[in-house]
């Protein structure tokens, strides 16, 4: 480890009620988010991949303290972001920003691209008037609008432009880390290439470290220096990117990244691997590994007890029985 | 084995817009045999979805076909009565729409869903309809069909209303099935399985199918031959394997480059992707004489302004055809 890591989250938790009783008459809930740790270094990007309903959002909000954590810690350089409340709370956030993935329902409809952007300025209440207007016109030149597009409302804006705008709200308030909440799966094909682009060249630039969200493995391995691949509320494999893309360890990940389309090669050329079983219960403990039930691989080790990531301190590691035998 | 069973010719469909009327289709022709499966790539607002929409007789109340003709099966469905299209409906010709959560019906049982196509143009009576619906389920693999007839659809997964959704366009063992994004709002591994029984069913039944897509691996997957839309105008046609070899319309070469795809192993990596800039033209600049995709195109010259370009075999084996000015770079 030659940095130390900006971001660090350890053993991140988060549990929803839900509604209904178990037969012991307790509440019912879910774990959605397990026991979750990784670190971004500052300037990097880490990559968490799942399909939908695995957690990503939900461990990325609760990192924004957007969503109540149950257990973990959260540091962000060297202070505890994930204690803080209150005051210090509201100031602090400034530095976790996210780009949310709808640009059609993330913008108010009844502001100015301007005074959307200046929102969390605003409301962090530490700048000027005058200040916030400086900003706004440098942040409107990063992001690729022109000066006469302030005035105008989102509905006047194309998808991709929203998206700027996005952009540039989330970028305001100097943030340290941003997070990109599946920045690009709302917009045209050759659009997203432009905000990918742009994404890239604004971290050089304001030397930012995001942690991107996406189900597009293609957009991972383009953006990402980590990645972390998630499965019912847990991080099953976590490697840098050429290591994950040159062998990928978990039979998950392997079955995620078989069912990629790809222009290479033809269909029947693809030997992908069958996990068309049904995702466990998460209202209820698990007692083995959670993909035992859709892995084509699984073993009788794999139903009796969770699986960790191997090995420790690893820069590749995996949660999976079978690679430890 | 040329059998054709839809062929589009000159197809033009004009929306009455307040900036007056503007071909949202504009000139089309394609053609389709038994059994082939054809791909529609293009980004939103280029015409792939009112294509099928036309092919349903489905437009909007503001578009009508101005001319062409859409000969299924040698017959001319342009002008055919409202009580013909609604026989080929579901029927002859069915499609599977992009949203699995909106398009069923959520106060019906997914039983009487299918039931009610087979009912229409079958004539079954009501248990006969729901034992072809249990059978139905069962080749679009969803498990224990026999109870989940009388399943809601809030109570399946996306991807099971998806695979309720194809069982329904395949009740009546249609000729074509249009798949307008069948995929899109559904995860990878889930895709994956979509895309394997929608490709099991077109060999097995024969079905000719339309995939609408912005996914040129998804069309590598699916389709034989594909067919690439800009601005209401096909831009680019021929065989995938020809066009993903050697695109010969800017817009196609961009759509397959601006894509981040997944390199197994590879270690250096390009910083940026190949963009292609701006966006797809207002609707009211459609129909114009001039090469739609100029303003955003890396060969643009004055040609390209001046005269809208015409569709054009070229290479020798009739592969591929493309309206370019410029289909081998500027200097030709």
């Amino acid at each position: 480890m030659s940095k130390p890591a900006l971001l660090s989250v350890r053993n991140l938790s988060v549990r929803f009620p839900l509604k209904g009783r178990d037969e012991h008459g307790k509440r019912k809930t879910l774990l959605a988010v397990d026991n979750v740790s990784f670190d971004i270094p500052e300037g990097k990007t880490l990559g968490i991949v799942g399909e939908s309903g695995s957690g990503k959002t939900t461990a990325a909000l609760a990192v924004a303290r957007l969503v109540e954590k149950e257990a973990g810690q959260i540091i962000l350089d060297g202070h505890d972001f994930g204690a803080l409340t209150g005051d210090e709370l509201r100031i602090a956030r400034q530095n976790v920003q996210i780009i949310f993935q709808d640009p059609y329902s993330s913008l108010n409809p009844r502001l100015r691209a301007e005074d959307i952007v200046r929102e969390p300025l605003r409301h962090a209440g530490q700048t000027s008037r005058q200040e916030q207007d400086k900003i706004i016109d440098e942040l409107f030149h990063a992001v690729g609008l022109r000066p006469e597009q302030k005035r105008l409302f989102p509905h006047q804006f194309s998808g991709g432009q929203r998206q700027r705008i996005g952009i540039a709200r989330a970028l305001a308030p100097r943030p340290s880390i941003v997070i990109c909440d599946e920045p690009v799966s709302a917009l045209d094909v050759a659009v997203q290439a432009q905000i990918l682009n742009l994404l890239k060249s604004l971290q050089k630039q304001f030397n930012l470290t995001y942690l991107f969200i996406s189900h597009d493995l293609g957009v991972i391995q383009h953006m990402c220096d980590e990645i972390a691949v998630m499965y019912m509320g847990q991080v099953v494999e976590r490697a840098n990117r050429n290591s994950f893309f040159k062998q990928q360890k978990h039979p998950y990940s392997n079955a995620l990244l078989s069912a990629v389309p790809s222009i290479e090669l033809h269909a029947e050329h693809i030997r992908r691997q069958d996990i068309s079983g049904a995702p466990p219960d998460l209202t209820v403990p698990q007692t083995g590994c959670r993909f035992a039930g859709r892995c084509p691989l699984a073993q009788k080790a794999c139903h009796l007890s969770v699986p960790v990531l191997l090995p420790e301190n690893a820069s590749h590691q995996a949660a999976c029985h079978l690679l430890t035998d | 084995m040329s059998d054709t069973i839809l062929d589009v010719k000159n197809l033009r469909v004009e929306f009455n817009t307040r900036g007056g009327i503007v071909p949202v289709l504009d000139n089309l022709s394609f053609s389709l045999d038994r059994g082939e499966r054809i791909g529609f790539v293009g980004e939103s607002g280029c015409g792939k979805s009112m294509t099928a929409l036309a092919l349903m007789g489905l437009l909007p109340s503001i578009g009508r076909v101005a001319s062409g003709q859409i000969l299924f099966k040698g017959q001319d469905i342009v002008n055919a009565s409202t009580k013909r299209m609604q026989d080929i409906r579901g029927n002859e010709i069915s499609m599977i729409f992009q949203e699995p959560m909106t398009s069923l019906n959520p106060v019906f049982t997914i039983g009487s869903q299918i039931a009610e196509v087979l009912h229409r143009h079958r004539n079954m009576d009501k248990s006969e309809a729901l034992k072809t619906a249990v059978d139905l389920l069962d080749a679009v693999k969803i498990p224990d069909a026999r109870n989940r007839i009388a399943s809601y659809p809030h109570q399946m997964s996306g991807g099971q209303r998806q695979r309720v959704m194809i069982a329904i366009a395949l009740a009546c063992e249609p000729e074509i099935l249009i798949a307008d994004e069948p995929t899109t709002a559904l995860d990878v591994t889930v895709q994956a399985e979509i895309f394997d029984l929608l490709r099991d069913i077109g060999v097995q039944t024969n079905t000719a199918m339309i995939l609408i897509t912005h996914d040129m691996g998804a069309v590598r997957q699916m389709a034989q031959r594909m067919l690439v839309m800009y601005a209401g105008r096909k831009v680019e046609e021929g065989t995938v394997d020809q066009i993903i070899k050697s695109p010969r319309h800017p817009y196609t070469k961009g759509l397959i480059s601006c894509v981040p795809h997944i390199r197994k192993g590879a270690d250096r990596l390009p910083n940026t992707l190949p963009e292609i800039d701006g966006i797809v033209p207002d609707i009211t600049s459609f129909g114009k004489d001039q090469c739609l995709f100029a303003p955003r195109c890396e060969r643009l010259t004055q040609q390209c302004l001046d005269r809208k370009p015409d569709h054009q075999m070229i290479g020798k084996a009739e592969q591929q055809s493309v309206s370019c000015w410029h289909p081998y770079g500027r200097q030709t």
